[in-house]
């Protein structure tokens, strides 16, 4: 029953990278949470964070005895778990800063809307993988997809959690983009958004187009967004090339960065440890997708080469956002540095979205 | 096609592969510039700045919103106070520094640490209040050494400000810090951590409304944390402002009236419901709550037997005594057991189930019908009126009235007072109902209880024709620009159980009660103005028939409360008053003079459009 090439077929390298990036997060969150502070719930969260790590390792070796192709048959089911989640979240969810993300099941909050995510990709890999072909997709061939975005979009938005929401349509599209469309059915989606986006913009209320230009360009709220860019591009540029060395970080302790356990978790690396140290995971996280995309390239399954490819794309938005956002390039969303940022939901997800990377590596033969 | 299998398809594959490489090559290329740009082109600049902790934010007070009577006078203002505070991160050796700023304000060095203590750690760049609103002199002496004094600033903020002190202090309410546990609440998303809230009165129900919007600065600072520069500012946006119905004069006459006596007046205009005077005596100063009251005073409010932190016009619930008669008179004519001409003999008692129920006047009124027996508030008359009427019908005409439950001010603790049912005993006390205790609740004695407010509502709905008006105070709620955010509307929430011609019997009474020869309160009548009321005397203690103590020989806290409730004018009413004085023991002497007082005040001012048109 057990095939012995599953071993041998175990995607080592990738398997340490993984541990590779968790270590690296776990220093710098010890520095984060320790810098100038004594209180004892920074040990909380750091011992937090290593049972989510490890609960996280349990799940991805869970996964890895799942055959990936089995995802394949039962990705409706799994879809609308996830979506029914998403409609108990609004109904019976957590509030937490002005809006409902979490569920509370036992002692346990869970973010339905990270797993959503996974649950979309398989999905549309599912869908793909029937549909692709070299000419690219037609208009009826999007129809399926598309709703099956639409759904948790809105779910997400309305909770409300514009980042997540817009996040999952970047994932969706990049798949939709690799597995290609065709040319003209592009042009016309571009010009339908170019024509309806004033309407829709014009039909806002005040406060939600004030909410959304925030959203673009944190200057306009000085006190809050604006103020973080600020105080984490000081942290940043600080740490010079070689940086202030490790717990020395001055910028990351106590009351100017107010997320820096969590989504501003780089400007601590980037100031302890300066260019070097904030350009070697950068690098790392490089090697890490070229290694999934490569994983997604090897597989001779359709399914599961685009499932490998929507997950490393996930992974990709996730750094690109995140760093971007703490250098000042991007909108300030709650986007987590995989692996690194503090937070249950996020570790988990990831973790389940390397095993099934791990899980299409291992079973790549016929 | 789910596998690739020809060398075309697999060429195919390859090129989106090769495709998605370079996309992530070139972000990836962009981060890095980014971050070269960061760290090493700018990063001699950001390393300064880090260097001074110099880039930080400091936030602004926003002003509470103002609270004005009726006729756009200002009740509640805010002033400027100067606020001392400290930045630990800029105060170098901060013992010394605190040390060196007690000697300079005659301060205990103590007193000043445990302000430090109690912000506990992590909060080394946020500014913590180590004194709020000092004196000019002090105020002159640290900007003199301000040099002396690293990480010490003052901060003017608006604070609140009480302008008549005492005056209407239950119904305004007080101010008080905000505590841990309720920031970690959502409910005040402006708030921060020694911010003051509304804790009392209208600034706790009008919270939201008075709040306003905190503002703030994004600054660059020296090494001892002064400012050098201004950043960007987002001002503050103060809070909604109130327009209250009630008349400042007025209460404040009310007050001085009830100054050395315990109780509570209200006055209603009968037309909308507006609250006109809400006092309640003793009172407490607000401004005593500003920053923190001491607990010497705090306790000394706690303790003292005037009970003055109660707003008795709302929450503290008497016996209505021959107020109630109003109520057994209408339960009565409305149930047919008596008309306009039907009389009754008093004696000065009434013998019923082989007890004796006396009347007040011991010489007895004689045959007498329901209006005069409302004039001179025979016991007896109503004593039989009452047996008729039976006393779960007497409650149902009550509750009809408005008794027994909250009227529905837009204040917290309203208490329901009672109207007992024999139900209701049953299950209170296990017993049944006796016959002769629905003689004590047709007079108004017995479980019956109400509050002030309750019978100035019902003697206003008496006035006006039976309409039954929620009592406002907030009549409108306006931003700083005079723009009107909301308005509430008289809001109905009845109608007196009464026919016209039963009211009309009633007013009668009331009418003769004042303006009548025999009236029980016809020492109080006016030249010009006639006056509808009843008097009453509600028993805190029964004297026994053989007792030989006279009432006035009685100790004060078992004297008798006094009544008065009344209308005035009486065709066409623009006031309606209800006034309870504690063990003042003749409504007739204590509590009437002070509701004639208000209504000469009232219409003699020109402001009633009813009588002068505009």
């Amino acid at each position: 029953m057990f095939d012995r090439r599953l071993i041998k077929n175990f995607d080592w390298g990738f398997m340490a990278l993984i541990f590779l990036i968790g270590t690296i997060g776990l220093g710098i969150l010890y520095s984060a949470l320790t810098a100038g502070n004594e209180t004892i719930s920074v040990h909380v969260l750091f011992k937090k964070q290593m049972i989510w790590m490890g609960a996280g390792f349990i799940v991805m070796m869970i996964i890895l005895m799942i055959d990936f192709r089995d995802l394949d048959k039962i990705n409706l089911f799994i879809y609308a778990f996830c979506v029914g989640l998403l409609i108990s979240v609004l109904i019976f969810g957590q509030l937490g800063g002005g809006s409902r993300r979490w569920l509370l099941i036992g002692f346990v909050r869970i973010q339905p809307s990270e797993l959503m995510k996974i649950a979309l990709i398989i999905s549309l890999a599912s869908v793909y993988s029937t549909s692709i072909s070299q000419t690219g997709l037609n208009f009826r061939k999007l129809i399926k997809p598309a709703i099956l975005c639409a759904i948790p979009f809105v779910l997400i938005v309305n909770q409300p959690d514009l980042g997540t929401g817009l996040l999952l349509l970047l994932i969706a599209g990049s798949i939709t983009l690799f597995v290609k469309v065709e040319r003209k059915v592009l042009y016309i989606i571009s010009g339908i958004c170019l024509v309806t986006a004033p309407l829709l913009w014009s039909g806002l209320k005040t406060y939600q187009k004030s909410r959304i230009l925030t959203f673009l360009d944190p200057d306009r709220d000085p006190l809050g967004a604006g103020y973080h860019i600020i105080q984490s591009k000081i942290a940043i540029g600080s740490g010079m090339l070689t940086g202030k060395g490790f717990l020395k970080g001055t910028q990351n302790a106590l009351s100017f960065l107010p997320e820096h356990h969590t989504d501003f978790i780089l400007s601590v690396l980037a100031e302890e440890w300066g260019l070097m140290g904030s350009s070697i995971l950068l690098l790392v996280y490089f090697i890490f997708l070229l290694w999934g995309l490569n994983i997604a390239y090897n597989c001779r399954n359709m399914f599961g080469s685009i499932l490998a490819f929507g997950i490393t794309t996930m992974i990709f938005w996730q750094i690109f956002i995140n760093i971007g956002m703490v250098m000042g390039l991007m909108p300030v969303v709650g986007v987590p540095l995989p692996l690194v940022s503090y937070g249950g939901s996020s570790v988990i997800t990831n973790m389940v979205g390397f095993g099934i990377l791990l899980n299409i590596s291992m079973r790549n033969f016929s | 096609m789910t596998e690739f299998s020809k060398k075309q398809d697999r060429d195919w594959k390859k090129q989106r592969f090769i495709g998605a490489s370079v996309c992530i090559l070139f972000v990836f290329i962009l981060l890095f510039f980014r971050l070269a740009y960061l760290q090493i082109i700018r990063g001699e600049e950001y390393r300064d700045l880090s260097k001074k902790n110099a880039v930080r934010l400091k936030s602004i007070k926003s002003s509470r919103g103002l609270i004005f009577d009726r006729n756009k006078k200002l009740l509640v203002d805010n002033r400027p106070s100067f606020n001392l505070k400290i930045v630990l991160e800029d105060a170098g050796e901060v013992k010394a520094t605190i040390k060196k700023l007690g000697q300079f304000i005659a301060v205990p060095f103590q007193e000043l640490m445990e302000s430090i203590e109690q912000a506990g750690n992590g909060a080394v760049y946020n500014p913590i209040t180590l004194k709020n609103d000092i004196s000019r002199d002090q105020l002159a002496i640290v900007e003199a050494h301000k040099f002396d004094l690293p990480g010490i600033h003052i901060d003017i903020e608006p604070t609140r400000y009480y302008i008549y002190k005492k005056t209407a202090a239950h119904l305004l309410g007080y101010l008080g810090q905000i505590n841990s546990k309720e920031l970690k609440t959502e409910k005040y998303p402006n708030v921060k951590s020694g911010d003051s809230i509304g804790r009392y009165g209208i600034e706790k129900q009008f919270e939201t409304y008075l709040q306003g919007k905190r503002g703030g600065r994004q600054v660059e600072v020296d090494s001892s944390g002064r400012i050098i520069k201004i950043l960007r500012t987002i001002d503050p946006v103060a809070g909604f402002d109130l327009n209250l119905t009630l008349d400042l004069d007025l209460q404040q006459t009310a007050e001085k009236l009830l100054e050395d006596k315990a109780g509570a007046v209200v006055a209603i205009d009968p037309e909308n419901g507006d609250i006109l005077v809400l006092a309640s005596n003793p009172s407490f100063d607000q401004n005593d709550f500003i920053g923190g009251i001491s607990q010497k005073k705090w306790e000394a409010l706690l303790f003292d037997p005037g009970k003055p932190m109660i707003n008795k016009a709302i929450q503290a619930e008497y016996p209505p005594a021959s107020t109630y008669k109003i109520i057994t008179a209408m339960a009565a004519l409305e149930e047919k057991h008596i008309n306009i001409n039907t009389t009754a003999y008093c004696p000065g008692f009434l013998d019923y189930g082989n007890r004796i129920y006396r009347c007040w006047n011991k010489h007895g009124h004689g045959n007498i019908s329901v209006i005069q027996a409302i004039e001179q508030s025979c016991d007896v008359f109503f004593y039989q009126a009452g047996i008729k009427v039976g006393v779960d019908k007497l409650a149902q005409y009550a509750t009809g009235c408005g008794l027994g439950k909250k009227t529905g001010i837009v204040l917290e603790n309203e208490k329901n007072g009672l109207i007992p049912t024999s139900a209701w005993k049953k299950k209170r006390y296990r017993e049944s109902w006796q016959r002769g205790e629905t003689l004590s609740i047709a007079i108004g004695q017995g479980y019956n209880l109400v509050t002030p407010l309750q019978m100035a509502v019902l003697i206003a709905a008496v006035g006006n024709g039976g309409t039954l008006y929620r009592p406002r105070i907030v009549k409108t709620i306006k931003d700083g620009h005079g723009l009107v955010i909301k308005k509430n509307e008289p809001e109905i929430t009845g109608g007196l159980p009464a026919s016209k011609e039963t009211l009309d019997i009633v007013r009668n009474g009331l009418l003769k009660a004042v303006q009548g020869g025999r009236g029980t309160a016809r020492r109080i009548r006016l030249k010009n103005i006639e006056i509808a009321g009843k008097t009453g005397t509600a028993q805190v203690y029964g004297i026994k028939k053989d007792d030989k103590r006279e009432l006035k020989d009685l100790k004060y806290s078992l004297r008798d409360h006094a009544w008065f409730v009344c209308y005035a004018p009486a065709k066409n009413p623009v006031i309606a008053i209800s006034v309870l004085v504690e063990h003042g023991e003749h409504g007739s002497s204590t509590a009437a003079p002070i509701a004639r007082a208000l209504i000469e005040q009232y219409i003699q001012l020109p402001l009633i459009k009813k009588i002068l048109p505009e």
